[in-house]
């Protein structure tokens, strides 16, 4: 490495993969069910999905941790958005491809995906 | 990218209660599972709390488990790692709540810690130079080396009022400023990391966690004062230091941080390692250079100093390891943000190392001017066992005691001075009621008198003197003419001495017998070891109203000199007692005590 330009480059990749370290900053916590009701019906791809793309677009103030068994097996796998101030937004039979739609509308841009929430299934 | 990252301690501390192990199991308990491309396992330097230790944090939660076994590994992983239930009996009780768990920096032992020289600590892989770039690395070195002219840099340094944290407290920038106006073919830049006082580990800690920190410093050092060449002396006992520094080194090679035409300048600096053979007077900056020129490690008279005469006989400035620790902040955060911190003469934080009888013991940074008690009721926690502090030792054994009396006392450069102590490289051993005054500064004379490298007089004769004095006063046959000799000799050692080791050497007496002279007078008056501890002025004796006649001490006793019947009060034979204390220990009825 010769300029400070590459230190640069180095320095912002680093600290994407740095980010999860830095827990004091987080507004947002998106919560995985991970029980094994979660983890059959597919929760691991999703949070996966979601994690990778929290890092890469640098959501510094987002958390992607996991949990146990909500309670509602059949809607699995689930994804709760948790923000102080606001209500819980609870997303139901989730795909790593419906998660990164979450990041891309809710987590970015504040807009709720209310299709996959569980309002729409329970009635 | 990895969802979840498991930090795993790997200094000293924690490595001597088997994280190796740990994060071994955990490596392969993660493969097992099928999680080693979800979660990133790193091997950290020192977290603190190494009481706790095996310590391990898992991200992005920040759980903090302590007292891991790698008997844990399996439940951690298939509980925590994948489904997220956290396992609540390696939880620190301290983040424990009514409300559910509360994060470490609101703990007690973080609450009050502000951390510069530790910021990397227990946060980044020491041994991945791209880690330490992440947190803004060599960012310092690269903004001095482009746009700051070295005048700029020293005037920053002098400005910040940083101070030499090696204990002297001497004001860094003013040495660089002298080094910088010598002429000179050829200067070096050094670093003391002959860290030696008993129960200090600040150094060590920085060097094993953080390894990248002083190297950036010490490349802006050279640029400062024009320096090619850098040395560091650090003790061949810290073997994981070294190995890191080592590593640190080559990466820095590579990446052409170090090198020729750093950052396309003209600027060019390489560091080498010296080990050193573990002498405490090796950590005295003469005796330290003339160790790197590769002579026995002696000290010589100052003048000339090293900043006009130093390793080589060439210009040199030697910082210590936690003050380097320092500077790329300084350099990136400005003077001001430093010189915001800490009290008017003392300026910025200092790490402490807590040890004796303290309930965390651990390292910790606090800004300079919290008070003594803060650190050890608050961030320490306490004394075990709800003991009464008695006093705290400061500067190993070239300090002094600090008594209750002035626990509310801020601490600084000055402060400690004013009350006989000094602040030393950051050894505060917390002693309770049951430690004995005398016995301490006997403790600290047997070092200096091992230590003392025997050029000069005063420190070689002067000091093995103070320790047969003390030694007699706790066999109980000292006078009170004794007491006076004691500091009499003190004063002339301290007026005598060559170098820091033996100017500083009668400290531990001085401040006792400020302190404490009443412990003295005990000892040699009434032939009475207050606290308990010298052996040769203590009697146990068993109160014959609560023995029950048991036979239980008699039993343990390993020299036979208890005797008694069975259901009969027993009686201790002085002449075969060797006060081992078994007896005392195994009484099931108080019956036995010291006098």
């Amino acid at each position: 490495m010769k300029s400070l330009e590459e230190l640069k480059e180095i320095r912002e990749r680093m600290q994407k993969q740095l980010g999860p370290r830095n827990e004091s900053d987080a507004k947002i916590r998106v919560v995985v069910g991970m029980a094994t009701c979660g983890i059959a019906s597919g929760a691991r791809p999703v949070l996966l999905a979601l994690s990778d793309a929290v890092q890469k677009k640098g959501l510094t103030d987002v958390m992607v941790t996991q949990t146990g068994c909500i309670g509602l097996c059949q809607y699995e796998p689930i994804v709760e958005v948790l923000e102080a101030g606001k209500d819980k937004v609870t997303y139901v039979k989730m795909t790593p491809e419906k998660a990164l739609e979450v990041v891309d509308r809710h987590l970015m841009r504040g807009q709720v995906v209310s299709e996959y929430t569980i309002n729409q299934y329970i009635k | 990218m990895y969802r979840s990252h498991v930090l795993v301690c790997g200094g000293t501390g924690c490595t001597s209660s088997g994280s190796a192990q740990i994060l071994a199991a955990l490596n392969e308990e993660i493969k097992k599972q099928g999680l080693d491309k979800e979660v990133a396992v790193v091997q950290t330097g020192c977290h603190g709390l190494c009481a706790l230790g095996p310590i391990m944090l898992i991200y992005p939660e920040g759980t903090f488990y302590s007292m891991v076994h790698v008997e844990d590994v399996p439940e951690i992983v298939s509980e925590h790692l994948l489904k997220g239930r956290i396992v609540k009996r390696l939880l620190y009780t301290e983040t424990v709540t009514d409300q559910g768990l509360k994060s470490l920096n609101e703990t007690e032992f973080y609450k009050k810690q502000h951390r510069i020289a530790l910021r990397n600590c227990g946060i980044i892989n020491p041994e991945n130079i791209e880690e330490y770039i992440g947190t803004g690395g060599y960012e310092a070195l690269g903004k001095a080396l482009t746009t700051m002219k070295p005048e700029e840099i020293i005037q920053t340094l002098i400005d910040s009022g940083l101070r030499g944290r090696g204990g002297g407290g001497f004001p860094t920038g003013l040495k660089w400023k002298f080094a910088a106006a010598n002429k000179a073919d050829q200067k070096y830049v050094c670093c003391n990391a002959d860290e030696g006082d008993p129960g200090a580990f600040m150094d060590r800690s920085v060097l094993e966690g953080d390894p990248h920190v002083v190297l950036e410093a010490m490349a802006i050092a050279g640029y400062a004062i024009g320096a090619s060449q850098g040395f560091i002396y650090v003790r061949a006992e810290y073997p994981i230091a070294v190995k890191r520094l080592t590593i640190a080194i080559g990466q820095a090679r590579e990446y052409g941080l170090l090198g020729k035409n750093i950052f396309n300048t003209d600027f060019s600096f390489d560091i080498e390692l010296r080990l050193g053979a573990g002498a405490f007077v090796c950590g005295e900056e003469t005796a330290l250079m003339t160790s790197i020129e590769g002579n026995r490690g002696e000290p010589r008279p100052r003048p000339p100093f090293p900043a006009k005469e130093g390793l080589f006989k060439k210009p040199t400035i030697l910082n210590n390891v936690e003050t380097y620790a320092n500077i790329p902040r300084i350099i990136l955060n400005g003077a001001a943000w430093f010189a915001s911190m800490g009290t008017e003469k003392s300026k910025g934080t200092k790490v402490f190392a807590l040890g004796g009888k303290i309930n965390n013991t651990g390292l910790v940074e606090i800004p300079m001017g919290t008070t003594l008690r803060e650190i050890v009721e608050e961030i320490g926690g306490g004394i075990p066992k709800g003991k009464k502090f008695k006093a705290a030792q400061t500067g190993g054994p070239s300090g002094g005691c600090i008594p209750a009396e002035h626990l509310d006392i801020p601490i600084d450069y000055d402060n400690l001075i004013s009350i006989g102590s000094m602040m030393g490289s950051g050894g505060l051993i917390v002693m309770d009621e049951d430690n004995c005054m005398v016995d301490i500064a006997k403790f600290f004379l047997q070092f200096t008198v091992d230590e003392s490298c025997g050029k000069c007089t005063p420190c070689r004769v002067g000091t093995k003197r103070l320790y047969e004095i003390l030694d007699k006063i706790t066999k109980g046959n000292g006078t009170l003419e004794d007491i006076d000799k004691l500091e009499e000799l003190c004063h002339y050692i301290k007026d005598n001495s060559l170098c820091g080791l033996g100017q500083t050497a009668p400290n531990p007496v001085l401040s006792t017998l400020r302190y404490f002279k009443d412990e003295y007078i005990a000892h040699v008056v009434d032939k009475r070891c207050p606290a308990g501890v010298c052996k040769a002025l203590l009697t146990y004796v068993i109160d014959a109203d609560k023995c029950k006649g048991c036979t239980l001490c008699a039993r343990t006793c390993p020299n036979g000199a208890i005797e008694g019947k069975v259901r009969e009060p027993h009686m201790i034979n002085p002449d075969k007692c060797i006060k081992c204390g078994a007896c005392m220990e195994k009484c099931r009825f108080g019956a036995i005590s010291k006098k």
